[in-house]
């Protein structure tokens, strides 16, 4: 064999190995998706080694950014401040479609089948749905109060079962519930009057109670899915029970309804505490005195702790609640500016994006120590591929 | 009867620039750099990152067109009851939200 043959067969067979190696399949259920919100970009991450795998630019401002997925989790769709709408390929790690659909969004939902995206824009309010595969307007529900013109911002938009979306209307103070059994033809089950200013809703894990947080009073809005003829109904009503609330700095989130044994936890508004509700009468049962004012209340996937980050001027603190003793058990100080929190799909690890120091810490919720750090630029959201499986995520 | 005549509206444009240009002196440069990081990130949280609005309205120029500078600075340090805009006074001096205000109405994102 002559020396540049021998090259050749090696350079084909370097090619082969290259081509297999990139082509070789993998899940992607220990993947995620790291918010960089100043920098319009999104880290591709993964779990299992806690490494960062690509970086994806291009998907405009996302502040407040939030990521759903596709159900065989290889796609996120990224719901940008902007109004933008971007799906990307998890796998490929590029972006797979883009559209810019209003002028102001805050985030979003996928249908129970998969097929269908809603977007929750503040401007124009409504919502708008897209088919899931190539992002074609389905329809638009512009979000009117009564009778009046004037839009309405949304929020808390989640998905239910029976093929439904659930959203609430922030500035006219209602909620509605979109059947979208005929995509092209929502049809609206709207209620008025369910307590002033929904800063945000969510959904329990078993897609029967929608529940959004007021800004406006103390209390909770709760409307039963599997019977939502019986109207939304009040729960935790007064809960500062006529004290003078705190200015609230950030405003809290409800991004997955937080439960463990029959026991909900939620923010209070403007207050340094979280609530406990028993779900089975939807009464407070206690509530936990904490270090500010939270932003997020989160469950570890076992519920055997609640993770809760702060708004300003608290939010370089993370604390750890213990649900058997009900019980702050560590004050963490990850840094400056802890914006959000994600268990892994089993709870060994959480994950937090700690803005200003630009780093991702990952925690050991056993030990509760940190067990690494990720670079990121200005991290906020992270979202992690096990919400494909979950209903309201 | 005066009437206003372009100097008289010239001298008020050069008076209403002097005002927030004092205050700019008063403030150092590694605060300002603090208010203007608090300015992008936390306003942000509700204004957006671009201030073009969120669940606040948006803080843009064109958006603040009419709307006098020491109006502005007292929402921000006092904030507005009945909506979900705080007061601020306890992160920021007088003369801080004034720099504030004018690093808005020049739409400047730029920190020293």
């Amino acid at each position: 064999m002559r020396p540049d043959s021998r090259l050749l067969l090696f350079l084909s067979l370097a090619g082969v190995l290259l081509v297999s190696a990139c082509a070789t399949p993998r899940g992607t259920g220990d993947l995620g998706i790291v918010i960089e919100r100043a920098a319009g970009s999104v880290q591709v991450v993964e779990t299992t080694t806690r490494t960062r795998l690509a970086r994806v630019s291009g998907l405009g401002d996302l502040s407040h950014a939030s990521v759903v997925y596709s159900r065989d989790a290889r796609y996120a769709y990224v719901f940008g401040r902007d109004g933008g709408l971007t799906k990307v390929d998890m796998l490929r790690r590029r972006i797979e479609k883009r559209i810019v659909q209003a002028g102001n969004a805050v985030g979003g939902a996928i249908s129970q089948d998969g097929r269908l995206i809603a977007v929750s824009n503040y401007d124009p309010g409504g919502v708008k749905i897209f088919t899931a595969d190539t992002l074609e307007l389905v329809a638009d529900i512009p979000a009117g109060s009564g009778d009046s013109a004037r839009r309405s911002k949304i929020v808390g938009l989640v998905d239910a079962p029976d093929r439904r979306f659930v959203f609430s209307l922030f500035d006219a103070g209602e909620i509605w519930v979109a059947d979208m059994r005929t995509p092209r033809q929502p049809r609206l089950q709207k209620f008025s009057n369910i307590g002033k200013l929904p800063y945000d809703g969510t959904v329990t894990p078993d897609g029967r109670y929608y529940i959004a947080g007021l800004f406006g009073e103390d209390g909770l809005a709760l409307l039963d899915l599997w019977q939502p003829d019986k109207g939304v109904r009040r729960v935790l009503d007064g809960y500062g029970r006529g004290q003078e609330p705190l200015p609230v700095f950030k405003m809290p989130h409800m991004d997955y309804w937080a439960q463990s044994g029959g026991l909900a936890y939620v923010p209070a508004v403007g207050r340094h505490e979280v609530l406990m509700i028993d779900q089975k009468n939807w009464t407070e049962t206690a509530r936990i005195a904490v270090a500010g004012q939270p932003v997020f209340v989160i469950a570890r996937p076992d519920g055997r702790q609640v993770w809760v980050n702060f708004a300003p001027p608290d939010n370089d603190t993370v604390q750890v609640i213990d649900t058997l003793t009900l019980k702050v058990i560590r004050t963490l100080k990850p840094g400056k500016a802890v914006l959000h929190m994600e268990f892994t799909p089993r709870g060994e690890n959480v994950w937090l994006s700690v803005r200003d120091e630009n780093r991702v810490d990952v925690y050991d919720t056993e030990t509760l120590e940190r067990v690494t750090s990720l670079l990121a630029d200005k991290p906020s959201g992270i979202f992690f591929t096990a919400r494909a499986q979950r209903i309201g995520q | 009867m005066r009437t206003r005549t372009p100097m008289t509206g010239i001298m008020l444009a050069a008076l209403m620039s002097l005002g927030p240009g004092m205050a700019h002196a008063e403030v150092p440069e590694t605060r300002q750099a603090e208010l203007m990081h608090l300015l992008t990130q936390d306003c942000g949280s509700c204004h957006g990152l671009k201030r073009r609005g969120g669940l606040g309205p948006a803080l843009t120029p064109e958006a603040l067109t009419g709307k006098p500078a020491v109006m502005l600075r007292e929402v921000i340090l006092h904030g507005l009851p009945g909506t979900a805009m705080p007061p601020w006074k306890n992160f920021m001096s007088t003369q801080e939200a004034d720099w504030m205000v004018q690093m808005l109405l020049e739409g400047r994102t730029d920190a020293p």
